[in-house]
């Protein structure tokens, strides 16, 4: 048990449920947090902890469930409510003005900015600061300050309004390590004095140093929720992803030729983002190749260089054993790689052109225009055929794909990619956020290319998915890439601890 | 208060609020008459009548219409693209000085038109494709380089005026050398005050609505400004879409200068264009980018320009009125465009 455990509860979350259509974004999530505790709050992405938090500062109106600060239920639907109780948060991306000063920027919001005479507020920020071991001088602009500085004056600026009780958003997403070690030894500080906090990450190294307790989410529901000091990484990252197997499994196949290999592929770090390191991997014909993998860790980039938007800065792309000289998703697209997108409302589609558009987007050139003239007649028989085969709930193809479900656009997008035959299929978290009989059936398609004898390269979060589908699984970790292990060879506790990237030691030969 | 996006507009929506904008402007207008000391009705009155009342002014209407049509396809074609060309004005002078260059007697042959034409498309299209290339190479705004064109072509056309290009019988006026007839666009109907350059204007803007909705790169064109992202990853060369986006404007805003030489002036003067370039701003977003509306709304603003004409020598209320209802126009109409997406709700 915590030491917390018999302290005052600050802040009570009962039973909050929320529904976007047929996606059940919270579902009956409950948290307690009391004062002076570190509570992490685990998820991967998509798992409803962005939804949970929006409802806590009344963003969002819960379909049901209430929140209780100190006791008292917070009026639904209210932002100002959640300030005013004593609820600070410190979101991801900063809302500071590079402009105004420290001082200003504390006291936007707060106080009229036309009353020069804040020798009060001066004090009172120089003494937060000093308390809590946030060095930052009132008087510099915002827009010169580090951006480990800017999040010291998100922190300060929750500690003005009295905020008992801190959220804080993926703080070290942005930080350096030095940056991150002092912001923990200012929470340290802050919980000392009697402050309690809500630490959202899904870096488990973090969650171990600085947190009491884990909720972790999945799936919109509260999945476990462990102390600290009796559990560890590996155990965290088989709750986050799943250790127990309930999806549809793929049988065994055995494996064709190499279609697609990448030979010692490096990308140089983007900020707080690694990059590969030195990464090889073979996909080959009628195998799916699952690679698993906390996110953040180099996925990103693996997926961008398949895909054709980045092209390696050292290693080789080789295509059925011959190395690749040019390299775009048109050039991709040409040589039978079929993408299916991380991101389906900004990469995978445009959010205001029809389904006919959208189906065509891949094909126009090639396959519905001939001499630079679109065949509009064609392409809308190409979206119905999609919208018939994909089983596309949708009015009609003129409809515009932005008032489309999350399913029913994944659908139109794996209909569009798989309509030209593909030999490699590129599948970026291809069931994030969609309902169980999506999932179902985007992941039923993918063993049936795999059956047809495609490469599938399948990136999921899901250890579930991962488990289930993949013929050989590949761990990612801080830009590394594990050996394959085939199917069947290694359990969810195995992984967990290659996704925390504590076997790569004995074997990291890049 | 905050704001809330709408989903699926309803077609009330959609063109109820560009209508209540106009009747917005509409109202300013005779707000503005009132101020100005006359009758708000009147004044009105005398705006339609100066513009469409009479054979002559209808005809005048459409001549000041033919640079609008133009240079508001020019943005029309650029903003679609999100290829943000606030430089149509420097187009069009660049299509202008070809005109005088290849119409003063360098050719006489009867091809002088259509070279003159494809000279100037040319050089519009080049004088965009710097601010273009710095774009898509350097991430240069291309508002800001577009913008400043303008005056830098300004400055090379009252070079030209004063220099190489100065009509010897000019008396000293800063006007060139006017064009030779051959070089001159002939009249739709004899006696008739309105050139060729308006039925140019009308193909222009067919030309490119079916560049729009039947090519691949009118598709190509759409797609990159709607989801730049999405282009990329679909596999189209987005920069290169974008070049050809501003060849195509850059050369409709130049056909702008070059009809007005060659059909309605006969020469290049530092006056040719009153601000045609950024009118066709307001023309293009009062079309909502449609090339096909872009002719309405450009006939539409030259007939206020027109009818202002007129109504002040009637009753003294300033021409002024009309540059201020353009740009009440264009507010309540980007208003209307904002609100048909969104939504202010309380609380």
């Amino acid at each position: 048990m915590s030491q917390n455990a018999g302290a005052e509860v600050v802040l009570r979350l009962d039973r909050i449920t929320k529904s976007f259509g047929a996606l059940r974004a919270n579902d009956a999530v409950s948290l307690t947090l009391r004062r002076g505790e570190v509570v992490a709050l685990l998820g991967e992405n998509g798992a409803g902890k962005t939804t949970l938090m929006n409802i806590l500062f009344g963003h969002y109106v819960a379909d049901e469930g209430v929140v209780e600060v100190f006791g008292a239920p917070l009026p639904p639907g209210n932002p100002r409510a959640a300030l005013a109780a004593g609820v600070g948060m410190v979101h991801q991306h900063f809302t500071l003005a590079g402009n105004l000063t420290v001082l200003d920027n504390i006291r936007l919001g707060t106080e009229s900015l036309w009353s020069r005479w804040h020798a009060g507020a001066r004090e009172k920020v120089q003494r937060l600061s000093r308390d809590f071991g946030l060095a930052v001088h009132p008087d510099a602009k915002v827009g010169r300050l580090s951006v480990g500085e800017r999040q010291r004056v998100e922190i300060l600026k929750a500690l003005y309004r009295d905020a008992r009780v801190l959220i804080l958003d993926e703080p070290t997403a942005v930080l350096t390590p030095q940056e991150s070690e002092a912001l923990f030894a200012t929470l340290r500080k802050a919980t000392a004095l009697g402050l309690s906090i809500i630490f959202i990450s899904h870096k488990l190294h973090e969650v171990m140093a600085i947190a009491d307790r884990c909720v972790v989410l999945r799936h919109g529901r509260v999945v476990g929720e462990v102390d600290t000091h009796a559990t560890d990484k590996a155990a965290l990252a088989a709750l986050m992803v799943g250790g127990e197997l309930s999806l549809p499994r793929a049988e065994a196949r055995a494996p064709g030729p190499v279609l697609m290999q990448l030979d010692a592929v490096s990308t140089p770090d983007r900020g707080a983002a690694p990059g590969l390191k030195a990464v090889r991997l073979s996909l080959r014909a009628g195998q799916i190749t699952g690679l698993a993998g906390v996110s953040g860790n180099g996925q990103a980039a693996l997926a961008e260089i398949v895909a054709g938007l980045a092209l390696p800065g050292s290693g080789a792309i080789s295509l059925r054993g011959s190395p690749v000289a040019r390299w775009s998703p048109g050039e991709a697209l040409a040589r039978g790689v079929a993408r299916i997108p991380e991101d389906r409302h900004h990469q995978g589609s445009i959010a205001d052109f029809d389904l006919t558009e959208n189906a065509v987007l891949e094909g126009y050139k090639t396959r519905f225009s001939r001499r630079g003239w679109m065949n509009w007649r064609a392409a809308r028989g190409f979206a119905e055929g999609i919208i018939r085969d994909y089983d596309v709930r949708c009015p009609g193809p003129e409809t515009r794909i932005r008032l489309l479900s999350g399913g029913n656009m994944q659908k139109l997008i794996l209909g569009r990619a798989m309509a030209p035959g593909p030999e490699i299929i590129l599948a970026n978290q291809p069931v994030r956020g969609l309902d169980v009989g999506a999932i179902a059936y985007v992941q039923g398609q993918l063993i049936a290319a795999r059956d047809r004898g495609a490469a599938v390269l399948l990136i999921s979060e899901d250890l579930d998915e991962i488990m289930g589908l993949s013929d050989v699984i590949h761990v990612m970790s801080q830009g590394r890439l594990s050996p394959g292990f085939a199917r069947g060879t290694m359990t969810a506790a195995e992984l967990g601890l290659w996704m925390a990237g504590q076997k790569f030691g004995d074997s990291d030969a890049a | 208060m905050r704001l809330e996006t709408i989903a699926n507009p309803s077609a009330a929506r959609r063109l109820g609020l560009p209508a209540l904008a106009l009747a917005a402007t509409l109202a300013v207008a005779m707000a503005l008459a009132l101020v100005g000391g006359a009758n708000p009705f009147a004044v009105l009155g005398q705006i339609a009548t100066g513009a469409l009342g009479s054979k002559l002014a209808v005809l005048e209407t459409l001549n000041r219409a033919t640079p609008l049509i133009f240079t508001g396809l020019a943005v029309a074609v650029a903003f679609r693209a999100k290829l943000w060309n606030i430089g149509a004005e420097a187009q069009l002078y660049a299509g202008a000085i070809l005109a005088v260059v290849l119409g003063t007697g360098a050719l006489a042959s009867p091809l002088v038109l259509p070279l003159s034409a494809l000279a100037a498309m040319l050089a519009g299209a080049a004088l965009l494709l710097g601010p273009v290339l710095l774009k898509t190479r350097l991430g240069v705004d291309e508002v800001v380089t577009t913008l400043l064109l303008n005056f830098i072509m300004l400055l090379l056309v009252s070079y030209l005026l004063e220099g190489p290009m100065k009509d010897p019988m000019g008396m000293g006026w800063p006007k060139s050398t006017p064009l030779i007839p051959e070089a001159r666009l002939p009249r739709i109907v004899e006696g008739l005050r309105l050139h060729w350059g308006f039925a140019l204007a009308i193909i222009a803007a067919v030309v490119v609505w079916v560049i729009q909705t039947r090519t691949t790169l009118g598709f190509e064109i759409r797609a990159v400004g709607q989801n730049p992202e999405a282009a990329r990853f679909a596999g189209m060369p987005v920069n290169a879409v974008l070049v050809k986006t501003a060849l195509l404007s850059g050369g409709l805003a130049a056909l702008a200068g070059w009809s007005e030489v060659a059909g309605l002036k006969g020469h290049l003067s530092l006056d040719l264009s009153p601000g045609f370039g950024y009118t066709g701003i307001i023309v293009a977003m009062l079309a909502l980018l449609h090339p096909l509306g872009v002719v309405v709304t450009a006939i539409f603003v030259a007939g206020i320009f027109v009818g202002s004409d007129a109504m002040s020598r009637a009753a003294g209320v300033p021409t002024y009125i009309a540059d201020m209802l353009m740009a009440v126009a264009l507010l309540f109409m980007v208003l209307a465009i904002l609100l048909t997406r969104v939504r202010v709700v309380r609380g």
